[in-house]
């Protein structure tokens, strides 16, 4: 780090170009979701084409954006207290994402503890019970709503069993890369982190093939509370996989660039705090979700 | 262009200021960045207040007169989003970038660039939004723009919501993704930033309250995402989260929106708290009476503001304990919220107060806004809420501390440090007429409603009982007159804006304290390139 001034950016056009893109991909989306989910609408060019056009537009512009940051990065621009900015930055960003989960989960404590076995009558709602769906069990997994869906739950010593040891491991490669990129041995930084990259991509494989075998049992988003929370939960929870799988690849191309040193490595540390963050998040749900 | 950057050296990189439409449009310049937030929310206080004010005229007789029903739903709701993020909230988020750097001798946000992001998402959102109500006003076949209210409780707004509402849900996303990226600046800003020196328990309490509320941002609105994407998912793709047949529940919508509603009014009001805090030391020429004191109320009201959501649900039902629960932790905020009043008017007692136009506003919002935190204590008593719940009592508390509170004091703030933004004093004449107009008539229009809710007034109707009628005309004028009142305000503030007026010193206010005040006014492009040493 060259500088001990604060950098305080010239004016950029990427902040508006990029809720320009984020607009359209939002106005598309909707509209696709509509189009795509009502039989009284009718495709057209507000809907899937837009979504598209404003995802590929904010693809560039966040491109073109982290360019100029890496190029004031690399040129030396940043100070030690800047790194402190985007390092804390970072960390409140991974607080909001573990707030946005705990919306999930707290539904799902709220379902399983409350709202399950009120349907089944419990507490002072003997008359909910039997005014409303008097044959109804309460259970969790609930395998049969009170409207009559059955749908089947997902067994926890499979497919996720697997998935959880691969991110556990993906951890521990990830570490040992960590502490390569501090101690300056590229090669065994590229290595492990391209098996962490690796990891995550056969995550996403197995998570893929276990969603086809739910849909093939009859666990389907639409299969009750159950099926909501399920795909909810270890959908956004694949969702930040991928991501953090392609923070990952963009963080080891620029190893490879040799963007990094031991003391100038903040992309590449907000990436292994995000994929930490990921891990942790899937703990919760094997335990939650698919175990207890 | 930022693309320019990476070829600057050290010594020249931003020593000029850009011109133009670029200026604005490109910025990354703290001051730009909040007076564009600060224009942005007149001008959706300008529109919310338009949609108020066809709800009174609605509301002035009993009976239909001007708009139908179904129309009238579109404006209750709209109006309060269009109030809650996008009058109130940038209004102090603009407040926040223009001082927040002053105060603690930044050069700048910490992110800049992505304080401009956080800004250039909200015309979209709420041009998406209003898109909705003049497509449902004028477009061809007026499809419903939201109809639910503000708090769009399920399942109004999943299985009888309007096609809009899928527009309103994607709008909903980028004003959080925007106030996200907004709190994380401030955060990091306050923790990163200060000058050497700028201890935290030095820290000017507006950056305090500030650096609470954005925390309380960063923690709620991730919430709010999650509730409307469970709303967006119920409605498209089969999910039963508010669907008891599916085993869901839509008591739990209310249950995850509360939890996020709850600290967003204190999101709303908090940095309220700190502008009076500077204000009324100034113009009392006394130091703040227990700085400490208010520091560690605010962060109590904070904390305390994640466990009392379910006060807005007490009709809704809820075993007995969880009743009991969150009427204690209710009623326990009026504590924190105590030691604040108590604290402004020890800090005026004995003090050699003067009644300039800021000090004005502020001793109005201790006072009203005591008002309206008494009234929030009756309704925090269940079985008095079971009687109030949904009646012109609670339109009237939470139009008391949000509008003669939280609005107040935004516009405290505004003739506080108009002088250092604009360099000319503020008119003093405009200022009063628009201060006096303002005080006498939103107490026309917010005190009847407590009279009105008591005897039994419902909110959110067209139309109403015979009974109401006398009140709800006085409503009504006192309506039309504070809504015209704020055109005082444009005035006062294009005024502003084109350097008409008595040009302003550093310091136009003598008891004035902080960093803001040893900078020239107009404050200069760049302030703090390096930073100050506060003994």
């Amino acid at each position: 780090m060259a500088t001990d001034k604060y950098y305080v950016p010239e004016s950029s056009p990427w902040p508006l170009t990029a809720s320009i893109g984020l607009c359209m991909t939002a106005v598309g989306g909707a509209h696709f979701i509509q189009q795509s989910t009502m039989a009284d609408m009718e495709p057209s060019f507000t809907g899937k084409p837009l979504f598209f056009l404003g995802l590929a537009w904010l693809l560039v512009v966040v491109a073109l954006w982290w360019r100029d940051t890496i190029k004031e990065s690399v040129t030396g621009l940043h100070s030690n207290q800047l790194g402190g900015s985007y390092r804390q930055g970072m960390l409140w960003f991974i607080f909001s994402e573990v707030m946005f989960f705990a919306a999930f989960f707290g539904a799902m404590f709220y379902t399983r503890w409350l709202i399950i076995p009120w349907l089944g009558g419990e507490g002072s709602n003997a008359m909910t019970h039997e005014l409303l769906w008097p044959n109804f069990q309460p259970m969790w997994p609930l395998t049969e709503t009170p409207g009559g869906t059955t749908t089947t739950p997902m067994g926890a010593w499979g497919l996720p069993a697997i998935n959880t040891a691969i991110l556990l491991v993906s951890s521990i490669t990830l570490t040992i890369a960590h502490h390569a990129l501090l101690e300056g041995k590229r090669g065994t930084l590229i290595l492990f982190q391209a098996a962490t990259v690796a990891l995550g991509m056969i995550f996403l494989g197995l998570q893929a093939l276990e969603y086809v075998h739910a849909y093939d049992m009859g666990l389907t988003l639409d299969a009750g509370i159950y099926g909501s929370l399920f795909f909810l939960l270890t959908g956004f929870h694949g969702a930040h996989v991928t991501i953090g799988t392609i923070f990952l690849l963009i963080t080891l191309i620029r190893v490879i660039k040799g963007h990094f040193s031991e003391d100038n490595c903040f992309a590449w540390e907000a990436g292994a705090w995000y994929w930490h963050f990921v891990d942790v998040v899937w703990l919760f749900l094997f335990v939650t979700v698919y175990w207890l | 262009m930022s693309t320019a950057a990476a070829t600057h050296d050290d010594h020249h990189d931003h020593h000029h200021a850009p011109t133009g439409l670029k200026r604005w449009l490109f910025s990354t310049n703290h001051k730009d960045i909040g007076t564009l937030y600060l224009w942005f929310s007149f001008a959706m206080f300008l529109v919310g207040g338009f949609m108020a004010m066809v709800i009174r005229a609605e509301l002035l007789e009993p009976g239909m007169q001007f708009v139908d029903p179904e129309f009238f739903n579109q404006m209750t709701t709209v109006h309060g989003l269009v109030m809650v993020f996008g009058a109130v909230m940038p209004a102090t988020v603009g407040l926040a970038n223009w001082m927040i750097p002053l105060m603690i001798g930044a050069p700048d946000m910490a992110l800049p660039r992505m304080n401009n992001w956080s800004f250039w998402i909200l015309p979209f959102a709420f041009g998406i939004l209003i898109f909705a109500v003049l497509m449902s006003a004028f477009g061809a076949g007026n499809p419903s723009a939201p109809n639910f209210g503000w708090t769009f409780y399920a399942p109004l707004s999943t299985k009888y919501g309007p096609a809009s509402t899928d527009l309103f849900i994607l709008s909903v996303h980028m004003m959080g993704i925007s106030s996200i990226m907004g709190a994380i600046n401030v955060v990091v800003t306050v923790f990163n930033m200060r000058a050497p020196g700028m201890t935290m328990m030095k820290m000017p309490l507006f950056v305090w309250t500030w650096l609470i509320t954005a925390f309380l941002l960063i923690a709620v609105i991730p919430v709010l995402a999650g509730v409307v994407t469970m709303m967006l998912t119920d409605r498209h793709f089969g999910t039963s989260f508010f669907d008891a047949a599916g085993g869901g529940d839509p008591v739990l919508f209310q249950h995850v929106f509360w939890f996020f509603g709850h600290p967003e009014v204190y999101i709303m009001i908090l940095p309220s708290f700190g502008i009076v805090s500077a204000i009324i030391p100034a113009f009392a020429r006394k130091p703040l009476f227990g700085y400490a004191s208010m520091v560690y109320a605010t962060a109590s009201i904070a904390l305390l503001s994640f466990v009392v959501w379910a006060h807005h649900m007490f009709t809704v039902g809820m075993p007995l304990a969880g009743t009991l629960f969150f009427m204690y932790m209710t009623m326990l905020i009026s504590v924190p919220t105590g030691v604040k009043v108590f604290n402004w008017v020890a800090t005026m007692w004995r003090g050699s107060m003067t009644f300039e136009l800021p000090m004005k506003w502020a001793i109005a919002f201790v006072v009203l806004f005591t008002c309206g935190g008494l009234s929030g204590l009756m309704l925090a008593i269940t079985p008095v809420d079971f009687q109030y719940h949904d009646t012109y009592f609670v339109v009237a508390h939470f139009h008391y501390v949000l509008v003669t509170g939280a609005i107040f004091s935004i516009f405290a703030a505004a003739y506080y440090w108009l002088p250092k933004w604009s360099g000319v004093m503020p008119s003093k004449l405009l200022g009063e007429l628009h201060f006096w107009n303002s005080l006498i008539s939103a107490n026309l229009l917010f005190f009847p409603m407590h009279f009105v809710g008591l005897a039994g007034m419902p909110r959110r109707y067209a139309d109403y009982a015979l009974q109401f009628a006398d009140y709800n005309f006085w409503i009504s004028i006192g309506g039309f007159w504070f809504g015209l009142s704020q055109v005082i305000f444009l005035v006062v503030a294009v005024r502003c804006a084109m350097k008409k007026g008595e040009p302003a010193p550093a310091k136009p206010w003598e008891g004035a304290e902080g960093l803001e005040w040893e900078v020239p006014s107009p404050a200069p492009f760049h302030t703090f390139d390096t930073p100050p040493v506060i003994k």
